[in-house]
């Protein structure tokens, strides 16, 4: 095929109206203490995963909320459930938690179902 | 007798004073107790005020001498250990005897400084390069500012929220005052030691009062403040007592460590001792953040639920010194108002003296 210098991007946005949002709804059912995050990055600070790979629990946690599910299974996976983040927080947000309502949401349908969504 | 109605304000910082004041160019007798040997409360070991770096001692000076043209009784040195209710009056006792008969009370006995000693990850009374705001402010009293080995420090950080905000140390409140201390301190800072770099920890820049955001603008750009968002999760010393601290700069999403030769703690404001105790003893409520709970935040916003018994200034809330002023001079005018009224008035709510009596039974 002929290319002609340019390719189509996909979207940047945060597309919050198209997003799927029942993931977050299913997260905060099990850790309602997610929504008490007032982003203060606390939590990353001090987080050895954070300093040597990309995770970030403050933009998972925000990723979330937001309806952004793509790159969260990859994410957690370098997470160590240390627990530093949580002893740091100002808001007594349960992040491990977060973090193990998060596995036990990649093993249900409606993971699978998201996950064909982010394919097409 | 005189029919001249007496009342006791408790607390001679700047809400108690202001409060004296007004009560008696209303035309009361006024008897201001304060439990320290001097008047002025924590604006004493303030050097100069935000925003507009006006000398807190010349804003002193101003304040009592008008309380010095009044003929408010000034009572130094006094601890109140007791109330009772005599009939419509407040009778107050110091030690064991009866200081004074009231017709109304005014509680202006302010806030505390969080002990910073308590955020342990922060070092304070651990590293000697680790101060508080209060700390900084006794530096700049005294024109000096040096690290613990005695140099100009090159580098200076502050962390906002230290014990505010934070349901670690079960402060769940803003102190509201610190954000823009911080400004102020860092436009000293920079003022004073030209070549020092400052920079400010935040969560949020909370700049609520008129000229706030411009002084915080002005920081920026005529003073270089540096500000970074995130909040420092904990501090280090290195070899040479110097602070290692760590954060997340949340605005680009890195972590970021630095070094800095001095670390100030914003500390926030909770009751202080005085207005606990004296809440307690005289039955009046308290709200979630611990300070004295007033009747309605918008309207009676220095009534209690105890009839005749006012609060005044920061024993209520964390305030900067001119909502204290504009607390203390609405309290003069509930205070009157009160008075003014008539005694079927004034007790019809019976419940509010069941209940004090009860407060006083429990004691
Ligand atoms: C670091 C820092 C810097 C600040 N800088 C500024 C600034 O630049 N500009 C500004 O507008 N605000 C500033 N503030 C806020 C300011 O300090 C307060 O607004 C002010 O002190 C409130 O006055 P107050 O009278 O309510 O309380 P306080 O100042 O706390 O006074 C209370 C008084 O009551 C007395 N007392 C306590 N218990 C008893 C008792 N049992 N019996 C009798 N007396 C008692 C105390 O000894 C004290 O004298 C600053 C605050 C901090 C923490
Ligand atoms: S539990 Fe995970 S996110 Fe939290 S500090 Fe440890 S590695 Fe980081
Ligand atoms: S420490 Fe708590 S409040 Fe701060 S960003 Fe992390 S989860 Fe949110
Ligand atoms: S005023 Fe600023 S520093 Fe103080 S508690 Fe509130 S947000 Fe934190």
């Amino acid at each position: 095929m002929a290319t002609f210098g340019f390719s189509i991007l996909k979207d940047r946005q945060i597309d919050y109206d198209n997003n799927d949002h029942r993931l977050f709804r299913f997260i905060e059912e099990q850790e309602p203490s997610i929504r008490l995050c007032i982003g203060c990055g606390g939590c990353t600070a001090g987080c050895t995963a954070a300093g040597f790979t990309g995770f970030n629990y403050r933009k998972l946690n925000y990723l979330l909320m937001r309806g952004e599910t793509e790159h969260l299974q990859k994410g957690i996976q370098q997470c160590m459930l240390c627990g530093k983040c949580k002893l740091v927080c100002p808001r007594g947000v349960n992040t491990r938690n977060m973090i193990f309502a998060l596995k036990r949401a990649f093993k249900t349908p409606l993971w699978e179902e998201l996950q064909k969504k982010i394919n097409v | 007798m005189t029919n001249i109605k007496k009342i006791a304000v408790l607390g001679g910082g700047v809400a108690g004073m202001e409060t004296s004041i007004q009560l008696n160019r209303l035309g009361y007798q006024v008897d201001l107790i304060e439990i320290e040997d001097k008047l002025g409360g924590h604006v004493r070991n303030w050097y100069k005020l935000f925003p507009d770096h006006k000398p807190a001692d010349e804003f002193l000076e101003k304040l009592i001498s008008n309380l010095s043209a009044t003929d408010v009784q000034i009572k130094t040195s006094i601890q109140i250990n007791a109330f009772l209710r005599k009939e419509k009056k407040l009778c107050l006792f110091d030690q064991a005897c009866e200081f004074g008969v009231y017709d109304a009370v005014v509680v202006a006995t302010g806030f505390d400084l969080f002990e910073a000693y308590r955020k342990e990850e922060y070092g304070f009374g651990i590293y000697k390069n680790v101060i508080t705001s209060a700390g900084l402010e006794t530096m700049f009293l005294g024109k000096t500012i040096k690290t613990s080995g005695g140099n100009v420090p090159k580098r200076v950080g502050l962390v906002h929220c230290v014990g505010s905000r934070d349901e670690k140390c079960g402060n769940l409140h803003c102190s509201k005052v610190c954000c823009i201390t911080a400004v102020k301190q860092a436009i000293t800072l920079r003022q004073m030691l030209p070549n020092t770099e400052v920079f400010c920890f935040y969560m949020d820049m909370r700049m609520f009062g008129p000229s706030y955001e411009e002084l915080y603008r002005e920081a920026q750009e005529k003073w270089a403040v540096r500000f970074i968002r995130g909040r420092i999760s904990e501090a280090a010393q290195n070899a040479d007592e110097t602070i290692l601290i760590k954060t997340e700069d949340t605005l680009t999403g890195r972590q970021l460590k630095m070094n800095v030769d001095l670390l100030v703690l914003m500390v926030g404001m909770l009751p202080s001792k005085g207005t606990t105790v004296i809440g307690k003893k005289t039955g009046l409520d308290f709200g979630m953040n611990r300070f004295l709970k007033v009747k309605d935040e918008h309207y009676h916003a220095n009534e209690t639920n105890q009839e005749g018994i006012f609060v005044a200034g920061s024993a209520s809330a964390p305030m900067n010194i001119s909502d204290t002023i504009s607390h203390a001079r609405a309290a003069a005018t509930a205070v009157d108002h009160y008075l003014k009224t008539t005694d079927h008035e004034r007790f019809s709510e019976k419940n509010n003296i069941r209940n004090l009596e009860k407060a006083l039974h429990e004691k």
